[in-house]
Parts: structure tokens; sequence; C-alpha cells
């Protein structure tokens, strides 16, 4: 059941390094956002707070507030490996456990939940491989290790591992950055199918992905190195793209675009 | 995260041994303009040429010392073999006073010798997994420094140390436990009445825990050595897909790790076999063969050798101790050869 997520005054730090300053967004259900910006403006770290994986790492800290449905997630009595299991994540670098079977992989969150009924199990096993774009090309080795495969084979991999679960919302972070370009198709076309039933927020150095696959886009950037990166402006995409309201995203963009 | 790493660094590799390899087709080219550069060249190569004769011949001096310990052994080992009036390997007899009538056989060392090292990695290495789960994935880091450092200084304990406090403080302490596990499980037959009373404390069991002690540093340094390495891209895989802390443990650091704590745990075996002094202290010496229980004491290979040192006046008596030696040489020999095998496959292909 795909949620909205309300972002108030989020500042993110590591140890004593301000990475990201005031941020405030919205992100309405099953609608997809991006987050664009140069290299070290904070989109991942902004985007790792949204399923409490930035406090992660050691010394990480998260002020501010990150509403699901209202609710907010980082309340006290809110457990961390519960918001994780409802925002699910991929990651820049394809991470499948390489040891387990590819079938297992898909399952391996659900088996965390206790599911242990085998048909279901395949039923959702074959499912996500679907909706990942990825079945009919291991439906015969499913239980080969998900090591085995390609880099952009294991990422989609990836994202059927997380959909699995059928989170509420999903998070990608440059899921596209190691693939070649009709892997990076077949993976637009997934976002687009699992919009239907899923809030999704995707990091992108792509520009011409974010116009194509996002319903609004958000613009990070950096006063200057060493400073905590900003939000500069969160829009429709296609207003974004075309008639931007502050002179930074303009700059970014045109120079992309150039 | 070591993944895209790993091929990069590969490729680096072959290109630079691509590159060297180039340079004696290059060097007597048509024409070198300067002379620095194919003396250049030529330094390079000898300094080349010089490494790999230094790191080629150490690893034949290492290779050429254990063969010919291996020979040496085995050369003085078999008159005093041909000579053994009784089986090698399944008497249970030690007679080497009398060179005339030689009768020794490895059996009972053998069992003592196993038993006692059973026992310690029956109880070191779930301890070490432990220790080592604790300071890789659980300890806050002011913590997990200094107690690393403690669990290596048991490494600097002498070993003699050791066996005097397993003599000496153990024993006693852990004599009623042995007197109930006798009592109550008795009709197991390790737990069975041995060749010395239960309560005596001069057994393999107490042995045994003393060696745990000795061989915890070592298991656990190799594990948590390995463990550190997980890659945090599984680790957090696994985070973000909603496993706990143990789930973790279980889905990403345990299977990347699980050979290296297997390869560490045989290292550790293999510095089990071969104590000496510790076991000479703890054991009592009994003329009664064991029972096959672990409440035996007796001599393992290298304390028998120990005690022996005083029969070392003609060389067929000897022989019969190096023959042990031998056989103890080899075991160990190849428990660390396998520990090491174990240990560098471990995480291989699961990046
Ligand atoms: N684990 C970490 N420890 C300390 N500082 C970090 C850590 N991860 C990121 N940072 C810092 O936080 C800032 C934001 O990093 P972040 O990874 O969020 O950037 P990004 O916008 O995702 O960049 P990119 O587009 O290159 O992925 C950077 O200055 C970075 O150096
Ligand atoms: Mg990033």
């Amino acid at each position: 059941m795909a949620k909205r997520l309300d972002i108030k005054d989020l500042n993110l730090h590591y140890g004593k390094f301000h990475a990201v300053e005031d941020v405030t967004l919205q992100v309405q259900a099953r609608s997809v956002t991006s987050f664009i910006g140069p290299s070290g403006c904070g989109k991942s770290t902004v985007l790792r707070a949204l399923n409490r994986m930035h406090e992660v790492i050691a010394g990480a800290r998260v002020d501010g507030k990150v509403l699901l449905d209202g609710e907010d997630i980082y309340a006290p009595s809110v457990d961390p490996v519960q918001v994780r299991r409802t925002i699910g994540m991929v990651f820049q670098r394809a991470n499948p456990f390489p040891t387990m079977s590819i079938r297992d992989n898909v399952v391996a969150g659900l088996k965390l939940t206790g599911e242990k009924n085998k048909k279901k199990l395949d039923e959702i096993t074959e499912r996500s491989l679907r909706s990942a774009n990825l079945w009919e090309e291991v439906k015969d080795r499913l239980h080969k290790p998900g090591g085995s495969l390609s880099g952009g084979q294991q990422q989609r991999l990836c994202i059927a591992r997380a959909t699995a679960v059928q989170p509420d919302v999903l998070l990608m972070d440059e899921p596209c950055s190691a693939l070649d370009p009709i892997s990076t198709l077949a993976i637009e076309d997934l976002i687009a199918e699992l919009k239907k039933d899923y809030t999704i927020v995707i990091v992108t150095h792509n520009m011409q992905q974010a116009a194509r696959v996002s319903d609004q886009t958000a613009f990070f950037n950096l006063r200057a190195v060493g400073e905590p990166g900003q939000l500069v402006e969160i829009e429709e995409t296609g207003k974004l793209f075309s008639n931007p309201n502050q002179k930074a995203t303009e700059d970014y963009i045109s120079g992309r675009f150039g | 995260m070591t993944d895209s790493t790993k091929p990069e660094q590969r490729s680096e590799g072959t290109g630079t041994a691509g590159a060297l390899r180039g340079v004696p087709e290059e060097a007597p080219g048509p024409e070198n303009p300067t002379p620095e550069s194919p003396s250049d060249k030529s330094v390079v190569r000898l300094g080349d040429r010089i490494f790999r004769s230094v790191a080629t011949g150490s690893g034949i001096f290492v290779i050429a010392t254990i063969a010919a310990i291996g020979i040496f052994l085995l050369i003085r080992a078999i008159p005093s073999l041909q000579a053994n009036e009784v089986s090698f390997l399944f008497s249970r007899e030690w007679q080497t006073g009398d060179p005339s009538n030689l009768r020794f056989g490895i059996l009972d060392l053998a069992w003592i010798t196993v038993a006692s090292s059973l026992v310690a990695l029956i109880l070191a290495m779930p301890i070490a997994c432990g220790i080592a789960l604790f300071l890789t994935q659980y300890a806050p880091r002011v913590l997990a420094r200094p107690f690393a450092y403690l669990v290596d200084l048991l490494a600097a304990v002498p070993s003699v140390v050791y066996g005097l406090w397993g003599a000496l403080v153990l024993a006693p302490v852990i004599s009623p436990f042995a007197v109930w596990l006798n009592n109550n499980l008795g009709w197991i037959p390790i737990f069975a009445d041995g060749n010395v009373p239960a309560g005596s404390g001069a057994n393999v069991f107490t042995a045994g825990i003393v060696l745990a002690v000795m061989i915890l540093p070592i298991i656990t340094g190799v594990t948590r050595e390995v463990f550190a390495r997980t890659p945090t891209a599984h680790i957090e895989g696994a985070l973000a897909l909603g496993a706990t802390k143990w789930e973790v443990v279980r889905t990403t650091v345990w299977p990347f790790g699980r050979n290296g704590f297997i390869g560490g745990s045989m290292l550790g075996l293999g510095r089990a076999l071969g104590e000496t002094v510790a076991l000479t202290i703890i054991l009592s010496y009994t003329y009664t063969p064991p029972n096959y229980s672990i409440f035996d004491a007796g001599a393992t290979f290298a304390s028998r050798i120990a005690l022996g040192s005083a029969e070392f006046n003609n060389n067929l008596s000897v022989g019969a101790y190096i023959a042990a030696g031998l056989v103890l040489f080899i075991v160990t020999f190849a428990v660390n050869a396998l520990a090491r095998w174990i240990e560098s496959s471990s995480g291989k292909g699961k990046e």
C-alpha cells in the first residue's frame, strides 16, 4: 500500500560534519520523485534518512521529522527495523547476497518476516522477478547463487528483492548508474510500472532519466565546498526542466543540457 | 563495495605486467637516441630480477627446511621402527629403555593428544566465534579495541605459566564438576572412569580446558579479521530489508566469514596438537593404559617426547621418540595446510 512522505526540517550530520541542511519536501503516494544535483550535495544522505539507514553509520545523526502517512518514523517508539520493512531501498551498487540462491535473494525479506509457506514464496519469487523484467532470464536457474548474475541482472534482482516485501515506499539510489542503455530502459519501464503500486523516490545523475520517469523533481545544491547541502527547489518535473524558479537550478540544468 | 574495485585492480596489474614484458622487446629496438634510457630499463629489470630471485629463494628455502626436517626425522626413525617388536601404529606399549627389546606404539599417545585437542576445540570454537561477533558487530568501538587487545594478550602468556595455572589453580576448581559429570553421565563412554580418579584433575578434561584458553586468541584473531571484512554493501543490503542485528549476522557476516572461522579453528587445532610444556605439567604420569575417557591421564606425542629426554642415550631409543615426533609433524603440517587452504578460500567468489 503506497503511502505519502512528509519531510520536515531535516538536518543530517556525519559526526561533526553537517551534510544536509533544512530539507522540507512532500512526496505523494503513487508518484515518482527524483533527486538531482551535483555530486556530494547530499542526495544519497537524504534518501538514506528516509528509511533510517543514515543512522547505521557510526556517528551519524538525524534531526527533523519524516512522516509516513502522518506518522513520524523517527518517533522514539518506532522500531527502525520495522521502518525498513515498509520503506524498501535499492542501492547504487547492486548488492545481492552473493552466496544465496536467486530465489532466496528474492524472498530474503519475506523470510525475515517469518513467511515459510513454500508455495507462497515460489509465487512471490515469480511475481517479483517478472515485475523486475528478470524472470525470463533466470527462471531456469533459480537455485544458482545471486553472485552468478551480470551486473545489470544483479541490480534487477535487487529491485525484485525490494519489491517482494511489498513496501509502502521504494527508494532507489542511482539504480541505473552501472547499467547499459537497454537495462536502463528496462528499469525505467519498471519504475513506470511500479508507480501504480508504490511511492518511489529515485536519485539520478541523468537528467533525461529524471525527466522521463518522475512526476516531480527536487534539485539539491551546495553553496560551497564544506557547506551543508540544501534543497534548492522542488517542482513538477516538466516545469523544473522548462522554467525553473531558481537561477541555480537553471544553471545546473542548462550546463548539462547545454 | 569490493566487487567493482577488484577487476579494476586486476586489469591494472595485467597492464603493468604487459608493459614490463614489452620492455625487452623495445630495448634492442632500432635506434635509442639517449644513452640513459636503455641503462634505466636494465636497472629496472635488474631490480626486478633480484626481487624475483630473493622471493623464489626464500620460498625454496622454506620448503627445503621443511623437507630437511621431515627427511631427518624419517632417517633417524627407520632403524628403530625396524627394531620395534610391536605394531607402531596400534600398540599401546611404550618400552624404549632397552634397545634390544624396543616395544613402542602410538595408539595411546594419539588418544590423549587428539582427545585433549578436541576438548579444547569444542570449548574454544563457540567462545571465539562469540567474541569475534561481539567485537566486530556489537561492541561500541571504545570497548572493542581494549577487549580485542586483552584477548590477544592471552597469546603472550608463556605455556609454562598456563601449565602451572592449570595444575595448581584450575584443576582443584573444576574437580567437583568433573566428578559430577563422571557420576551422572558416566554411562557415556567418554565420561566413564579414566585411568586416574576423575577428581584428581590431572586429566584430559583439565588439559583440554587449558588448551582452549591457549588457542582462543588464535581462533578469535582470525575470525575477527574475516568478520570485519564483510562488505558494507552486503550488511546494508540486509539492513535495508529490515533485518535485525542478528539477522544481518546470519545472512551476511556468517556466510562470508564461515570459512575463515573454520580455518582459524584448524590453526588453533594445530597449535593444540603440538602443545608440550603445559600438558607435561598438567597430565599426571601413569602406567595404566587409558580407558578412552576424558578423565584419562597419560602423555601426548609432545609430552611423551619431553618426558623421555632422559632416555636419549642410544640411537635406537631416540629413534622411537623421533618416530612419534614424525607422526606429530605430519599431522600438524596437514592440519595447518588444511587451515590455510580453507581460510584462503573464505569469501572467494562471494563478493
Ligand atoms: N559515511 C560518510 N561519512 C562521512 N561523510 C559522508 C559519508 N557519506 C557521505 N558523506 C559526506 O556527505 C556529503 C553528502 O554525501 P552524499 O553521498 O549524500 O552525496 P550525493 O549527493 O549522494 O553525491 P553523489 O551524487 O556523488 O552520490 C558529502 O560531502 C560526503 O563527503
Ligand atoms: Mg550518492
